[in-house]
């Protein structure tokens, strides 16, 4: 029932206003650069890459997790230092077929330990908290000749994606419709509001493309709603997730592998989901910072530093483990705790950006970020043509 | 009437109702609120002491369940019961906010509750935050920033948040003699620093989280956590202090020393956090961007924390120094409602006396802001564009039907709005109104109108 009034809904929404009318056909892609599509999911909370992709190869490791140290048996083996946590199974067969390039010690120049201000780092683009105000996801978008739509499925847009380029946001509603006549006149009552004209109008756009069966907002219904949105020719072609609880202080193991099951499952459908397009897709997961190299006293670990990516889609040379692993043996730990950083993420960021859009990415970095990417680039290729 | 009625009402208050006469001197109504106690929390609410008991009888018998099947259901009904318990407050605290005769104050527990965040993740603390904002927030609203403070990170509901519970120094009696590792967690000793006391960048460093965390060390629940809890010194609420897991020994923070008086130590540094002057700054900044605006005029931070140095944190002389101050009372409504202010605001505006069939839970769920659930210790955000998108605003407009459709019948939008917006009603919503073609849609398009989403 909520389905079929919903469908009432898009379809008025459309009939209303004509906002819909932009479904004008696009000129044939040219290239992988033109017709791409890139994708961001964050990991709020500060996810442990020690517990995501293990270094068991590290002798020093087994002697700082303790009984939090994933078993290797169970782990997926990649080579002789790395495993990946068995909770990633989906992950596992990107990396077999060559769509999944993971990344190790990597990290924002943020280097306190506040998530709050991690995260604004690692959305922001900035090399201190607040220093500026919108996302070098919205920068991205303004610099792209393609002059793409973005989308982020979630009820509010997430800082990475706030900014002078307008965005769309969705997230799956079970409600039931309003009446249409209350739509028309709320439309009316807005023409002389600024602010809630923009939401109102972005708002009905974005439910005129979305999928009207997905209603659910368990990862895997996320992954095929982004998906949906994404393999459309007229729809965003950028994206933003968001998945929360990676911050395991406590009964780390457990929640580590429910969190990681959970995000393979958003992965896969999202793989799924977009079938022949995800051979134009990118998708990068990050976090703002890592995780204590010890476990702590309460089967868990506290905020660190060095993390992991993973870089993952059709498009991407995967198959390998990016990562100039710095080792846990105590003296290479940053500040004797945390896993040393060896890797910028901001640079792993503007060059798979530059690469999925066809841009210059050492250029990309002095625009998308305020220090970092220009510091040390990354000159290595992470994309197919 | 003056736009002075309609600041007090729905900026400082949780908005007007019809079926309350506006105060003929708005400044004054709001002031006098401040009197010497908050109103109590609703009687239904059961005291953390009586559901630690609970909590710890509950972990009792999971242990002493073996087999994995009757564990897992035994586990689901607990978790069932936790939520009726949370329900049940969530539906109580809406309840209050409808018929409370100081919406002033009641403002101000929303708000310190949002500033001291939970999230009900955790069973444990999805039965505790009620009790928690009964306990620990309620009575020092107008009191004391400090004994807020002290209430706050001794609450069997933030400990388990936290995960302080289980923290063990890793040379204290209990570590020393334990088979398996223990050793701390710094969970609350950060966000102590960080949130709730002197914020983030201020110049403590991981030395500092690491001392507090030893000094926190033996902060625990009864009943529950690491340790023999025999010998447990029962706190207020559940809380207790177990010496075996405390980690021995002074402590410096900030580069103050703290003697190892057991309990005492951790009361000593929060004490002192409590009283920095960047405390008073990082707190009048919050309740100036709640009250006044996103970006609060230094100037009235300033006055502000002046007020909270002199007064050594008394919260009412704070609030009088920012509800005293012109930029309080600039016309306009600066501030985008969140899905709370707007839920309440409503049902006040449509002249309810109880939530009825609205169930509380699912409603704020929906309006994407879950009562106690931000999902960080950071709390909501208070800023528009967290609650000003495309998404949100859909739902509230789906929303608002449902809401006015509760109203009692003869509601006439045309007459309760320029009650409910005295002063400051435009002539875009009153025409809307006006026009619209049912009593219903009338009032669901003044409860969306431009006017009534902010304050």
């Amino acid at each position: 029932m909520a389905q079929t009034s919903r469908r009432r809904f898009i379809a008025q929404g459309a009939s209303l206003t004509g906002l819909l009318a932009w479904g004008t056909p696009q000129a044939a892609p040219t290239s992988a650069a033109a017709d791409a599509r890139f994708v961001f999911i964050i990991q709020r909370g500060a996810a442990d890459g020690l517990h995501t992709l293990v270094p068991y190869g590290d002798p020093a490791y087994a002697r700082l997790r303790g009984e939090l140290a994933v078993p290797v048996e169970q782990a997926t083996r990649l080579d002789s230092l790395f495993a990946l946590h068995p909770a990633l199974t989906q992950v596992a067969t990107m990396y077999t077929q060559g769509e999944a390039l993971l990344v190790h010690a990597v990290a924002s120049p943020y280097r306190e330990r506040s998530h709050f201000d991690g995260q604004n780092v690692l959305e922001t683009g900035g090399s201190q908290p607040y220093q500026m105000r919108d996302g070098w996801l919205n920068r991205l978008l303004g610099l792209l000749p393609q002059r793409p739509r973005a989308i982020a499925l979630a009820p509010t847009v997430p800082v990475a994606l706030r900014g002078d380029s307008k965005v769309l946001s969705y997230a799956p509603s079970n409600l039931r419709a309003p009446p249409d006549d209350l739509l028309l006149r709320v439309q009316q009552l807005y023409r002389s509001d600024a602010q809630l004209d923009a939401l109102w109008t972005t708002a009905l756009q974005t439910r005129g493309m979305a999928s009207s069966e997905v209603t659910k907002q368990d990862p895997a219904s996320l992954g095929t709603l982004a998906a949906s949105f994404l393999a459309r020719d007229d729809g965003p072609r950028i994206a933003m997730l968001e998945t929360e609880g990676w911050d395991t202080h406590s009964g780390q193991a457990g929640r580590m592998a429910s969190q990681l099951k959970g995000l393979d499952a958003l992965l896969g459908a999202l793989r799924t989901g977009l079938g022949d397009t995800w051979a134009r897709t990118t998708v990068l997961v990050a976090t703002e910072f890592g995780r204590s190299a010890a476990a702590n006293g309460t089967g868990g670990t506290d905020h660190g530093t060095g993390a992991v990516a993973l870089l993952l889609g059709g498009r991407v040379q995967g198959g390998r483990v990016l990562a100039d692993w710095p080792g846990l043996d105590t003296p290479a730990l940053l500040d004797g705790r945390d896993l040393r950083p060896t890797l910028g993420l901001d640079a792993l960021i503007a060059r798979a950006a530059a690469e999925s859009f066809g841009l210059d990415p050492e250029r990309l970095g002095r625009q998308l970020f305020a220090r970092g990417a220009v510091a040390q680039p990354l000159r290595e290729p992470l994309l197919r043509g | 009437m003056t736009a002075d009625t309609s600041i007090a009402l729905n900026r400082f208050g949780l908005g007007a109702r019809p079926d309350e006469a506006p105060p003929p001197q708005p400044r004054q109504w709001v002031l006098e609120q401040l009197g010497p106690a908050p109103t109590p929390a609703p009687a239904s609410q059961e005291d953390s002491a009586a559901l630690v008991q609970a909590l710890a009888q509950q972990a009792e018998q999971l242990r002493q369940t073996p087999d994995p099947g009757e564990k897992m259901l035994l586990r689901e009904a607990q978790r069932k019961a936790a939520r009726q318990r949370y329900d049940a407050a969530v539906q109580a605290r809406l309840l209050q906010a409808l018929t409370t005769p100081t919406p002033v104050v009641e403002r101000l527990v929303h708000f310190w509750a949002n500033h001291f965040a939970l999230s009900v993740e955790k069973p444990e603390v999805l039965a505790l935050a009620g009790a928690f904002e009964a306990e620990a927030i309620r009575p020092h609203v107008l009191g004391r920033f400090e004994d807020m403070l002290l209430a706050v990170e001794t609450h069997p509901a933030m400990l388990f948040y936290l995960d302080q519970a289980g923290s063990t120094g890793p040379g204290s009696p209990l570590a020393r003699g334990a088979k398996r590792p223990r050793g701390l967690n710094e969970n609350l000793a950060r966000e102590i620093l960080e949130l709730h006391t002197l914020g983030v960048r201020t110049g403590y460093g991981q030395r500092d989280v690491t001392e507090l965390a030893r000094a926190l060390t033996g902060q625990t629940v009864q009943g529950m956590g690491p340790g023999n809890p025999n010998r447990d010194l029962a706190g207020p609420g559940g809380g207790a202090w177990r010496a075996a897991l405390h980690e021995p020994g002074p402590r410096e923070v900030l580069g103050r020393s703290y003697a190892d008086h057991g309990p005492q130590q951790s009361a000593a540094i929060l004490r002192d956090l409590a009283s920095s002057p960047d405390t008073a700054r990082h707190l009048c900044t919050r309740l100036a961007r709640h009250l006044v605006a996103d970006t609060p005029q230094p100037a009235l931070v300033d006055r502000m924390a002046t007020a909270w140095m002199r007064s050594r944190g008394d919260l009412p002389t704070v609030y009088q120094a920012l509800l005293t101050a012109p930029e309080a009372w600039e016309p306009g409504a600066p501030k985008f409602k969140t899905p709370w202010e707007w839920t309440t605001s409503s049902l006040r505006g449509l002249g309810l006396h109880a939530p009825g069939k609205l169930q509380a839970p699912n409603l704020l769920t929906q309006l994407g802001q879950p009562v106690w659930r931000p999902g960080s210790p950071a709390g909501y955000d208070d800023l528009a564009p967290r609650w000003a998108a495309p998404e949100a605003l859909v739902r509230r407009v789906e929303l608002a039907p449902r809401l006015a459709a509760q109203a009692q019948a003869g509601t006439d939008a045309r007459q309760i709005a320029p009650l409910l917006l005295p002063g400051s009603l435009s002539d875009a919503t009153a025409q809307a109104i006006a026009r619209a073609e049912s009593p219903t849609t009338a009032l669901a398009l003044l409860l969306v109108s431009p006017d009534f989403l902010r304050r």
